[in-house]
């Protein structure tokens, strides 16, 4: 099992080395430069610069070198250890990504906890009532959830309850103006995750419902779980201890996933309540063509990606003694 | 000869007899399909849309580039009315129009995508299943690669390498065809690693068939009900990332209209639209329409699996 992980882990160097040829080779391909991005917000600003000025930016930038040369010195850079500059605001990339890590880690942990607990009782139930009323119904719902694009969604949520009824905040993670007291502070951040918590959690609830439902279909059948009937144990032991126990483990396979969606939903979901955090930084900085940044961002959620598939192989190994990695 | 005189008859009562088998098989698929209710609408509905989006600029009452200032006055969209039953945007523009129009965009999209991504996803999975060795390293190295990134970012990072103003229906289509190809190739690659030691196979291979006519005539007929279930559950994938890219400003730029790009909005923000005007209409109509779209496909996706998987018991 030990040799296993080093070897997968071992194996994820030349993937994002793959990745980031990839990224940057796309980056390169973009028109403009992120000298260009800076001399046209400062035209808008009415500060004019001069063709020297973007000469001297372009070489302190190192984007007069061949393109691989750029990237080989990138690589250098980031395998000692360092990140770069944003060239959008100076700052170092580490600095810029830990400012803003936080915030989305917190929203995704919000919701995919909340997501777990109620797509799996739910997937449950759905299955144990086969062909139920509820069945259906809940059937009906996970269909029209992961067919609602999620911006829409988020953006309906707004307009009911940011603007129509005024309960929630529409933007950011703090009020502007709240009274200076830890339970007013409190109450003003809990109210700003409710809407972007609900918007990723119900268009990741239905997937992980449907999964649920599937994978407890699949094991009542099993002959352990008519065993345990026939000596007589209670039905809430049938399915709480012998069933369920079963069902979570192709539940395990979905982990590697489960990035794949916090990722993509932290991207729009950020975008639209203005969340600071690595999802609308992602956003801004492609459109700025802050290289060093979204370089940083793709081979983080990149890292993240085969990270969660590599933990679901090995947490599947170790409940499912079937399972085995040589 | 008389051999010569059989073989053509042989050929023949041949011929017919795997045609109404096949005609069969097809009569079983519909009779299975047919009873799948949400399917069966969607199907129609799907088909609707299709001839809406070829005729729009026979069907849109109005023009969707049009701007009407006298209608939206001072910058304010106007409500839905009986000339604008979806209202219109702050230009003026009449939303049931740009809705008709963006249909175009979102069915192309879904379509072309899912097209590149199964073509290249079939070959490349059938290469990789087939020969093996290094092809096989090659092929599955690169999509483990593909695979590593977030698909959106990757989407969003390869649409700003083209210019704003040339992004197109077709480079959103073939960049989704890029980083789409691969659970296609993996599930070609696995049908064929099994498929290729079957009986048949062998067969074909003992009486001398050539490699490309072993995977076109053996190996690829077998296959082919996986792929046309991992296609239909493309296509709406496609349609709602596309809207994502075009919501966020990296897929099809205005004045095109996109189901996406309306809820954005068209240089200002549908959200402050709704917020400074109360123009719900503007950010409701164009999401209703990539939801009950992307449904009807996934309803006709699901039905399609149950009538072709002859393990589902439907009786």
């Amino acid at each position: 099992m030990t040799a296993y992980i080093i070897r997968r882990l071992l194996w994820m160097v030349p993937l994002l080395f793959g990745v980031s040829v990839i990224s940057f080779a796309l980056l390169k391909a973009a028109p403009g430069d992120p000298v260009s991005a800076i001399l046209a917000s400062a035209a808008r600003e009415g500060g004019g610069m001069t063709a020297e000025d973007r000469q001297r930016l372009r070489e302190q930038y190192g984007l007069n070198d061949p393109a691989y040369i750029q990237y080989f010195r990138w690589l250098g850079e980031v395998s000692s250890g360092n990140l770069g500059e944003s060239t959008r605001s100076n700052a170092p990339v580490f600095d810029v990504i830990k400012q803003r890590l936080p915030n989305t880690v917190k929203l995704s942990l919000i919701s995919l906890v909340l997501t777990l607990a109620i797509a799996l009782p739910l997937g449950i139930l759905s299955a144990v009532k086969q062909y139920s009323r509820l069945d259906y119904g809940l059937t009906l719902i996970s269909f029209a959830g992961i067919s609602v694009p999620q911006f829409w969604l988020a953006l309906m949520l707004l307009y009911v309850f940011a603007l129509q009824l005024g309960w929630l905040p529409s933007f950011g993670m703090r009020s502007a103006y709240v009274e200076d007291d830890f339970m007013s502070r409190t109450i003003d951040s809990i109210k700003h995750y409710i809407l972007p918590v609900t918007s990723i959690t119900i268009v990741g609830l239905t997937g992980y419902m449907r999964y649920q439902r599937a994978a407890m279909l699949d094991v009542i059948k099993q002959d352990y779980v008519r065993t345990a009937r026939a000596k007589g144990l209670s039905e809430r032991t049938v399915i709480f201890k012998h069933a369920w126990r079963n069902a979570l483990i192709p539940i395990i396979t979905l982990l590697g996933y489960v990035f794949v969606i916090l990722v993509e939903g932290s991207i729009i979901v950020e975008s639209i309540f203005s969340w600071p955090g690595m999802g609308l930084l992602a956003v801004d900085s492609l459109q700025q063509r802050d290289y060093p940044v979204v370089m940083a961002i793709v081979l983080l959620s990149s890292v993240l990606i085969l990270m969660g598939t590599l933990l679901s192989d090995i947490l599947y190994a170790l409940v499912d003694p079937r399972v085995r990695y040589d | 000869m008389n051999a010569s005189a059989d073989t053509p008859l042989l050929g023949a009562s041949q011929s017919a007899l795997v045609e109404e088998r096949a005609r069969g098989q097809l009569q079983i698929f519909w009779r299975r399909f047919r009873r799948h209710k949400l399917a069966m609408a969607s199907a129609v509905y799907l088909v609707i849309l299709i001839l809406v989006a070829i005729f729009a600029p026979v069907i849109a009452p109005h023009d969707p580039y049009k701007n009407d200032l006298q209608l939206a006055r001072f910058g304010r969209p106007a409500a839905p009315s009986l000339e604008h039953p979806f209202g219109s945007d702050q230009l003026g523009r009449d939303q049931l129009s740009r809705i008709i129009y963006g249909a175009r965009v979102s069915l192309m999209v879904g379509f072309v995508a899912t097209g590149l991504a199964i073509v290249a996803g079939t070959l490349l999975g059938a290469l990789a299943g087939y020969a093996g060795k290094w092809t096989d390293m090659v092929i599955m190295r690169m999509a483990d690669v593909l695979l590593a990134f977030p698909p959106l970012l990757f989407s969003m990072a390869a649409l700003a390498a083209f210019d704003t103003s040339k992004r197109g229906v077709i480079h959103i289509a073939a960049v989704l065809g890029v980083i789409g190809w691969m659970n296609v190739a993996r599930l070609v690659r696995g049908e064929f690693l099994i498929l290729r030691t079957r009986e048949y196979t062998e067969a074909a291979r003992a009486v001398g068939a050539s490699g490309g006519s072993i995977i076109m005539r053996e190996l690829l007929p077998n296959a082919v009900g996986p792929i046309i279930v991992a296609a239909t559950l493309g296509i709406p994938a496609a349609i709602l990332t596309e809207s994502a890219l075009s919501f966020l400003g990296f897929g099809i730029q205005p004045p095109e209209p996109s189901w996406g790009n309306m809820i954005s909005g068209s240089g200002s923000n549908t959200f402050a639209m709704m917020r400074d005007f109360n123009a719900w209409w503007m950010g409701l109509f164009p999401g209703l329409a990539i939801a009950t779209t992307v449904l009807a496909f996934n309803f006709f996706g699901d039905g399609l699996r149950d009538a072709l998987d002859p393990r589902t018991v439907l009786d």
